[in-house]
């Protein structure tokens, strides 16, 4: 295993930036996911570092190496597909002694690299049978013994649970994340789905429009994300739009002059935690937010309620309240207040993206 | 109802070479119903006619290499067609599938004349020779190969190939290991038709062969020009077998219905 660095990596066709000076550390041994929205650029940054795609500019570097320049079957990086794409013509042995052959290891080598790699993923068993015979899941986890097999020194996941069902994918997520673990893998992983990164990543990368929008863990970008973006993507937020009057300040379209953190001046939005808020029937005492509004819709999700309540006819947020015995739940057309401290408000500049 | 149609339709198809197998087990000389009896001496006879034989090992020869060579020129083309976006991929793709299109004798013409015109140009033997026809049949070898090699390229996955180069294959590696085996149903069955095809060409072949170098199918036309006897309905039965066995073998190691 190694470290990965990508310096300044863009990636452009025509005038299009697929991807845009994207800069990025990961650890010996850690976990990094790529998350972001379709065509944000995250599988083209993951394609380049397997080498399928050549970077426009910028480096890459594998454990010190140098591997811009360097075609795939020279990079030693593991990789699972999304499709599985494993050799259909070939038994699961095979599969996984493919990469061991083109090391050219002896044959004695060969066979019991192939029975450790598949131990790891308990599949001891299936060596001999096809990959249509396997089911979904089992393909997958073929997949990554074959990765595995070739001891890479990074190991790439590009959606590798997307094609799988419900279940499967969170048998396979955690299988995934504890041979990362056990094995100290230097991971990088592609997805678009939020739980899935968050669960599984010690970092996370969020991507937009082919740029880095935030690097951190799970808690930095969901308490401190630096952007609208990032807050709207990580976690649940509502927006209020408006303006920043005076560093601390902060008018709503509707007219409501609120306290938040956050010092720039001029047009902005607030985003809110839906699970930060409190909300009752009557005046809540000792928060720096009181405001009052109209329950406009109720949606019942089982473990959380969220509340849809109509501030002024400009300004709308959703409350989720967890389902507790005797909780407060307000009716449709009922006035309520909402309270929340200044922390709890994030103001960002507007960068004229629609609510969300 | 639908059964019916296709009962109907099969029989249409089967009924000439039912017949002609009935009849190359005829014992009495001219063709005549009812058969007086049955023998094999008609078979015997075809390895007594120098015409056939040679013309057996002809084809067989010129249909062999053809293939082998076509299929070599289609493979690439059809993965060139499948994978490339380029100006002209379209009219290329039609282009390399016309010859199933040209009548025969128009393409043994074509070909007569445009070897007249070398011979004539640079002053070497062309027409006549085995490499005229192999050349002349690899044209009508590579559209069967070409089509069904796309066929097989059709839904390939892409990632399967750069799982290999990610596990270290290079481009050969990968082509020879891994796409190789996956379009193999295609391939073969591509050669097969390829084969089949050149094996049993009269018209395009006419134009192109030499003195005493006759193919099957023309030993077959210069014989009935003088005769009618069921050695022609032999040789034509053992042509059956043949062709039907090879696809039968085939089919044991690709299904050929999945890519036809």
């Amino acid at each position: 295993m190694a470290t990965l660095v990508l310096d300044r990596v863009t990636k452009r066709y025509g005038d299009f930036h697929a991807v845009r000076e994207v800069s990025l550390g990961v650890a010996d041994g850690e976990f990094v996911v790529l998350l972001g929205p379709s065509g944000c650029g995250k599988t083209t940054t993951l394609r380049m570092i397997a080498g399928f795609i050549a970077p426009t500019a910028g480096a890459i570097a594998l454990g010190g190496r140098d591997v811009t320049a360097l075609p795939p079957w020279k990079r030693n990086a593991g990789l699972v597909f999304q499709s599985y794409a494993l050799f259909p013509h070939l038994s699961v042995a095979e599969n996984v002694a493919f990469g061991l052959e083109m090391r050219k290891l002896a044959k004695a080598e060969v066979a019991p690299r192939v029975a450790e790699a598949l131990k790891l993923v308990r599949l001891g068993h299936l060596a001999e049978r096809l990959p249509r015979q396997l089911s979904g899941g089992q393909q997958q986890r073929v997949a990554l013994a074959r990765a595995l097999a070739i001891r890479p020194d990074v190991l790439l996941l590009d959606e590798p649970l997307s094609n799988l069902d419900a279940k499967l994918r969170l048998e396979v997520r955690i299988e995934i994340r504890e041979l990362q673990r056990q094995l100290g893998l230097t991971t990088v992983m592609v997805t678009h789905d939020q739980e899935e990164a968050l669960t599984m990543a010690d970092r996370l990368v969020v991507m937009n429009e082919g740029a880095v929008r935030q690097i951190g863990t799970q808690r930095d970008l969901y308490e401190r994300p630096t952007d609208r973006f990032v807050a709207g993507f990580v976690g649940r937020s509502a927006f209020l739009s408006g303006r920043i009057e005076a560093p601390g300040r902060f008018r709503t379209a509707g007219g409501i002059a609120l306290r938040c953190a956050g010092a720039v001046l001029g047009d902005a939005v607030l985003a809110l935690r839906p699970e930060r808020l409190e909300i009752a029937g009557a005046p809540i005492a000792g928060v720096d937010n009181d405001v009052s509004g109209v329950v406009e819709f109720v949606s019942y999700l089982g473990a959380a309620i969220d509340v849809h309540v109509r501030l002024t006819p400009q300004d709308r947020v959703v409350v989720q309240i967890a389902n507790r015995a005797g909780g407060f739940v307000p009716e449709i057309g009922a006035e309520v207040h909402l309270g929340w401290s200044a922390e709890a408000a994030m103001a960002f500049a507007d960068d004229g993206q629609a609510k969300s | 109802m639908l059964d019916a149609a296709a009962g109907l339709s099969l029989g249409f198809i089967l009924l000439p070479l039912v017949f002609v197998t009935w009849l190359a087990f005829f014992k009495q000389e001219i063709p005549s119903f009812p058969p007086e009896g049955y023998t094999l001496r008609w078979f015997a006879a075809i390895l007594d006619n120098r015409k056939f034989v040679d013309g057996f090992l002809l084809s067989a020869q010129v249909g062999a290499v053809a293939t082998l060579i076509g299929v070599s020129l289609a493979v690439p083309a059809a993965l060139c067609v499948a994978r490339f976006r380029f100006a002209g991929r379209e009219a290329l793709n039609s282009f390399l599938l016309l010859p199933l299109a040209v009548p025969g004798v128009v393409l043994g013409t074509s070909i007569y004349v445009y070897q007249v015109a070398i011979e004539n140009r640079f002053d070497f033997d062309v027409l006549g020779t085995l490499w005229s026809l192999v050349a002349a049949h690899i044209i009508i070898v590579i559209p069967w190969c070409m089509r069904l090699v796309s066929a097989s390229l059709a839904g390939f996955d892409r990632a399967v190939e750069e799982a290999a180069y990610s596990l270290g294959a290079g481009p050969w590696t990968a082509f020879f290991r891994v796409t190789l085996p996956m379009i193999r149903p295609g391939v073969v069955a591509g050669c097969l038709f390829g084969f089949v095809t050149s094996f049993g060409n009269l018209e395009m072949s006419l134009f192109l062969v030499g003195p005493g170098r006759t193919t099957l199918p023309i030993a077959i036309l210069q014989y009935l020009e003088w005769k009618i006897d069921p050695v022609i309905a032999a040789v034509s039965v053992l042509q059956i077998v043949l062709v039907g066995g090879a696809m039968l073998i085939t089919d044991r190691f690709v299904k050929i219905s999945r890519v036809v």
